[in-house]
């Protein structure tokens, strides 16, 4: 039996939709005896639980606005729960965003260091994996190029290569495999394989539902910010699909 | 197993020290990205500065008629003034500025107001020893007792602005007042403490609420720059150049605030910072 990699029980996550930005009209709210209320609020996510074990391979399922990203910021450690617990074991990475990290001012050799330490590599993790973070990413020559002048592709392969190359116990995966050309997609794909047959653990978020079921084992579906349905990958799909068509 | 997320304040920047380092280095990089004379700026501004308030304190309202060695005594000041403004300014508006980056992957929080403080003192350097040279000049002899003293003045600075920027870094998440809020107390800073002028003027002006004007750590702080390169220039040291009571009394207590100033900025941070996320 292995060991949990994430538990999660009774999720709940608030967001605030109207916003107040100024001293102001706090100031004026309060003065008025707080009448109204200052903020509107929905939750993103309500009582949502779940056990992931180490080594498996997860999808996070749902139509935009389930709550999925919300999930997947809550494991991440970037956003925090308004109730419920969450708890990760090991080092957690994210491939959220592709080149967040980046800035693109500085050449493609500065930002493997600024990325890959954001990412949470040491400066000798980082030395270690240099070469392979350039070849993978197929960036040669133009690494000490301003990542300004980078094609798209170019930035989202070095982006992506950095983060595979964190060699995290953990891997948040949102809708990267949308990354470069075809050639570079199967690559990727590739690399998420051999991550999840070396045991790593997976959470994938994607739309791409045929993707998802040969990378997966297993499936969560989120509804409206609630956990609707959790079992094998393919029974997840289908029941996705078939709450699509009834909508 | 872990809470994501969960922060280890300062404690975490300190096991961030290289990320903290690459952070510095981007900013000093970008800050002078496409300029000619880069970092030459950090000297070319105190140096304008230091020369209008040196003509029209110093020779048009003849400061230097009063004060010996008027320029030597405005640049320390200065200089220490810069470091607080800039590390201050910068520290409260990292964390907005740096938004993007808060709002997709996790990382200390505190690293951002840090390295703005960091990259402060970077900037710092170069005008200290702008400083250094220009006492020599005038033929300055420091003991080790005075230069240490100087240390801890800058010490003093460098504890205040980071306990202010982390805690006007966090309010501003929620209300961007605090940026223009920052601002002000930045014009008045300058005026606030014996950069401009001497002391003395302070102390006949208030009387018994002189007190006050002494608690400002930076009072304390640019009288401790004083010290260590102003006095050590002086020929004749037997008038009352100093504040009175400065080892004995008021650098502990100097001191003592800006230690509680950063471990108030510290606490708020933390209590804001878990929120930074979903209200960037």
């Amino acid at each position: 039996m292995a060991a949990d990699a994430i538990v999660a029980t009774g999720l709940r996550k608030r967001f605030v939709l109207r916003h107040t930005r100024s001293l102001k009209e706090a100031f004026v709210w309060f003065v008025r005896g707080r009448r109204g209320e200052l903020v509107q609020k929905f939750n993103a996510l309500d009582d949502v639980g779940f056990t992931v074990r180490t080594g498996e391979t997860v999808a996070l399922l749902g139509l935009n606005g389930s709550g999925k990203s919300t999930l997947l910021k809550l494991i991440s450690g970037v956003l925090q729960p308004d109730a419920g617990v969450i708890r990760t074991r090991g080092h957690l990475a994210g491939l959220i965003e592709v080149g967040a990290g980046f800035h693109h001012d500085l050449s493609g050799r500065e930002n493997v260091y600024l990325n890959g330490a954001i990412l949470g590599m040491s400066q000798q993790d980082i030395e270690e994996r240099f070469d392979s973070i350039i070849e993978f990413a197929e960036i040669g020559e133009f690494i000490d190029t301003e990542v300004k002048f980078y094609s798209s592709g170019m930035y989202l392969r070095l982006a992506f290569s950095i983060a595979v190359h964190t060699d995290p116990d953990i891997f948040l995966v949102d809708e990267i495999l949308a990354v470069g050309d075809e050639p570079f997609q199967r690559k990727c794909l590739a690399k998420i394989r051999e991550l999840a047959d070396a045991g790593k653990t997976l959470i994938v978020v994607s739309h791409d539902l045929d993707l998802v079921s040969s990378v997966c084992e297993r499936g969560i579906l989120l509804e409206n910010g609630r956990l609707v349905k959790d079992g094998d990958v393919a029974s997840v799909v289908a029941e996705l699909r078939q709450r699509a068509s009834d909508h | 197993m872990q809470i994501p997320g969960a922060g280890g304040g300062l404690g975490a920047v300190l096991k961030n020290r290289f990320l903290l380092r690459l952070l510095v280095r981007k900013e000093i990089h970008v800050r002078y990205r496409g300029s000619i004379l880069g970092l030459l700026w950090s000297y070319l501004k105190p140096l304008l500065q230091f020369s209008v308030y040196y003509v029209a304190l110093g020779i048009f309202l003849d400061l230097q008629g009063t004060t010996e060695n008027y320029a030597i005594y405005l640049f320390s000041g200065i200089v220490l003034i810069n470091f607080f403004t800039e590390a201050f300014g910068n520290a409260t508006r990292s964390i907005v500025e740096n938004r993007d980056l808060i709002k997709k992957i996790y990382l200390p929080r505190e690293l951002f107001p840090m390295s703005a403080v960091w990259v402060s003192a970077v900037h710092f350097f170069p005008q200290l020893l702008v400083l250094a040279g220009a006492c020599l000049i005038v033929g300055w002899r420091p003991d080790v007792l005075q230069l240490s003293l100087a240390l801890v003045g800058f010490l003093i600075v460098a504890c205040l602005a980071a306990g202010l920027g982390l805690l006007f870094g966090a309010v501003n998440v929620y209300f961007r007042d605090a940026e223009n809020l920052v601002d002000m107390i930045l014009m008045v800073v300058t005026w606030a403490s014996p950069v401009l002028y001497s002391w003395i003027l302070v102390s006949d002006a208030l009387g018994p609420w002189f007190f006050l004007y002494q608690l400002n750590p930076m009072t304390v702080a640019v009288e401790l720059f004083h010290l260590g390169f102003w006095v050590p220039t002086l020929e004749d040291t037997t008038g009352p150049a100093l504040m009175p009571d400065l080892l004995g009394l008021w650098v502990p207590i100097a001191a003592v605030l800006s230690l509680v100033v950063l471990f108030i900025g510290q606490f708020v941070f933390r209590r804001l910072s878990v929120n930074f996320a979903q209200e960037l």
